[in-house]
């Protein structure tokens, strides 16, 4: 057999019927993350034509969209706290998970979270797996070898009913990422040095695999924020081949195999790694030996540039009225630009060690005056975590606001957002206008940088800041 | 799903590049638990003022382009997140073709499995549309051909969704078809 990558193996294991000319593959899915927001109308679709749900065990559903992250004393707050459809969205998830026979990680559960912060910590998303959720940050999952992609709620459907789905085989892109990375420069930066690269439609009809010693290097969180975002290059799912790194960040995991089981599995995950000589469709390399913290400036992931370089140029409509928006000006700095909120969290950039690089910073320092800081943590465990570290002291020491988990200030679904016209520094993953609210301004930056801005009420070059 | 075979209808023209589904639909409008009445959201953010009055100068709402069926966008259309809220709005408006020179891929398989036909054409061709705003042109779901006055250009549809669209099939009848090779798979991988 000829050389196979990693995205071709797993492809692969996974066809139940082969595609022909006349039909797409019958694609096996080992694991459906669900949540509230893309889910209704799929479960809806099973009630009206008498379906059940194949596999209640390979969901893994929880609540993050709609749920507020203001603590609430007991879930019978949530009506209180909620705008009326969010907590009735929230209520249609339970019944329907408690409908077709579905475990919720719901609000009694110490295990809820963002989908993509739990499904690796809960040791749910494994190597060699195909995983998919109604959501496009599905790709996050890739950072364990798997092949995790974002599908539209009639596809969900067809899961719920199936476990299967429809797919043409895509093609694959090979981001070489070479180099180490300097101090106060982290994946986020990297993985908004790729977008930049690509464009945001240029991984379109793709799929990723990140390759080099750069991606060797970086711990799981680190290559999940990279993943995260594959989505915003338009590519559909972002895959790392499962290593040493991945074995240990899983072992002992509650859904991670146990014993004998978990010595098969890590035997078969070893043969996953793309062979010597696989071809990719295309492949691109990227030295980020010299990269330096990056700053989105327009509304989109691939308006972006280095912290310390000035607004490019451009004569496209398109680019103009996005700088319009963004009320910034080509050939100007975007360093010291005064910022309104700051937020740190989201399923790109909300986890332990997310948290950990920005309470690195705000440690005996305090946020600008007139500065908003929200801090969320993407799951329960996060927080616990975080807080047994006393890294929720720091936040509030500092100034900041320490919340309950959830996708929070990334989509604005539940209270939390940026008003129109406010600028914002924010680690999750979309600039788009209007995402953090309706009119808010959002320029994408890591942990690092969005602490940086925080401290200084302005947008900062966070090395300034690292001792 | 109603069979599609032909559309005919002149175009509305939103050149912006890039626009991504964010702008379709604001994701506030998603705490929804049905698949009604997103089209009086569709581009809200663009549509209304401050105080949700409709803009006079909005393209898509302007007098001249009420009952346009096809929506011709610039570059790269559909990016960003997966909500199939983005199509069931453009249909609930009555949107039911878009036309850019690349679609994303979650937004195109949305798009499919609901009756809009996601259209991918040259830049030659983008040019002339974006160039003649409110021309009449007919989208061939069966030659895959998008008509336009003086050419005929075809655009790239697999075969298996062409065949879904012209004989409104939804797609899950054929996955539960597949249930004892589903079975089978199963079993081998249990």
């Amino acid at each position: 057999m000829s050389a196979q990558s990693l995205f071709e193996k797993v492809w692969a294991q996974h066809i139940v019927a082969p595609e022909t000319d006349d039909t797409p593959a019958v694609l096996y899915v080992d694991l459906h993350l669900i949540h509230e927001v893309t889910s209704p109308q799929a479960f809806d679709l099973l009630r009206s034509r008498g379906i059940k749900v194949r596999r209640p065990d390979r969901c893994l559903a929880t609540l993050d969209h709609s749920t507020p992250t203001v603590p609430m004393k007991s879930i019978k707050d949530l009506e209180i706290v909620s705008e009326p459809a969010a907590a009735k969205q929230v209520r249609q998830m339970e019944k329907n998970c408690k409908d077709f026979g579905i475990e919720l990680r719901g609000f009694e559960s110490r295990e809820r979270g963002i989908v993509h912060v739990i499904g690796p910590e809960l040791g749910a998303s494994q190597p060699g797996m195909t995983i998919v959720c109604g959501d496009s940050h599905t790709s996050t999952h890739g950072a364990v070898g798997a092949l995790a992609f974002g599908i539209g709620t009639t596809e969900v459907g067809h899961v719920l009913a199936t476990q299967c789905l429809l797919q043409r085989k895509p093609k694959t892109l090979a981001i070489n990422v070479d180099g180490k990375l300097a101090p106060g420069v982290t994946a986020k930066d990297v993985i908004l040095r790729v977008i930049g690269e690509i464009g945001v439609g240029g991984g379109t009809g793709h799929v990723i695999e990140y390759r080099g010693s750069a991606i060797r290097a970086m711990s799981m969180e680190e290559r999940m924020t990279v993943c995260n975002m594959s989505i915003e290059a338009g590519a559909r799912a972002g895959m790392i081949a499962p290593d040493d790194t991945t074995y240990q960040y899983l072992a002992g995991r509650p859904l991670a195999p146990q014993g004998a089981a978990w010595d098969a599995a890590v035997k078969r995950w070893r043969s996953l790694p793309s062979d010597a000589g696989a071809r990719f469709d295309r492949e691109i390399n990227i030295d980020v030996s010299t990269l330096a913290p990056m700053v989105t400036f327009g509304t989109n992931p691939g308006m972006v540039m280095p912290i310390d370089h000035e607004v490019p140029r451009g004569d496209d409509p398109s680019f103009r009225k996005a700088l319009a928006y963004m009320q910034v000006e080509a050939g100007k700095p975007l360093l010291g630009k005064p910022v309104d909120v700051v937020f740190i969290g989201s399923c790109t950039n909300g986890r332990l060690s997310d948290l950990r690089m920005a309470a690195g910073l705000l440690r005996g320092r305090h946020v600008a005056d007139r500065v908003r800081l929200l801090v969320v943590p993407g799951s329960h465990e996060v927080k616990r975590q975080a807080e047994a570290e006393g890294l929720d002291e720091i936040v509030r020491a500092a100034g900041g606001e320490w919340r309950e988990p959830g996708c929070s200030m990334c989509i604005a679904m539940n209270g939390d957002k940026v008003a129109s016209g406010q600028l914002s520094v924010s680690t999750s993953n979309r600039n788009f206008e209007g995402r953090q609210g309706s009119g808010a301004r959002t320029v994408l930056a890591s942990p690092l940088t969005a602490a940086a801005a925080a401290i200084k009420g302005a947008i900062a070059d966070p090395r300034e800041l690292m001792g | 799903m109603e069979p599609i075979k032909q559309i005919r209808s002149k175009t509305v023209v939103m050149p912006n590049d890039d626009i991504d589904t964010d702008q379709i639909i604001p994701a506030r409008y998603l705490t929804t638990t049905t698949k009604d009445g997103l089209g009086k959201n569709l581009f809200n953010d663009w549509r209304y003022d401050r105080n949700g009055k409709e803009r006079a100068d909005f393209v898509l709402t302007r007098p001249e382009n009420r009952g346009a069926q096809i929506l011709v966008g610039g570059h790269n259309f559909g990016c960003g997140s997966s909500r199939e809220h983005a199509p069931w709005a453009l249909l609930d408006f009555g949107i039911r073709a878009v036309v850019s020179t690349e679609i994303a891929d979650i937004f195109r398989s949305n798009s499919l499995k609901n009756g809009l036909v996601p259209i991918v054409v040259d830049d030659d061709t983008h040019r002339w549309l974006l160039a003649n705003p409110g021309a009449e042109v007919t989208v061939d779901v069966a030659s895959a051909t998008l008509v336009l006055p003086a050419r005929r250009v075809p655009f790239p549809i697999d075969k298996f969704s062409r065949y879904c669209l012209m004989n409104g099939i939804d797609q899950l009848g054929f996955l539960l078809e597949q249930d004892a090779a589903i079975n089978r798979y199963e079993q081998a991988h249990a």
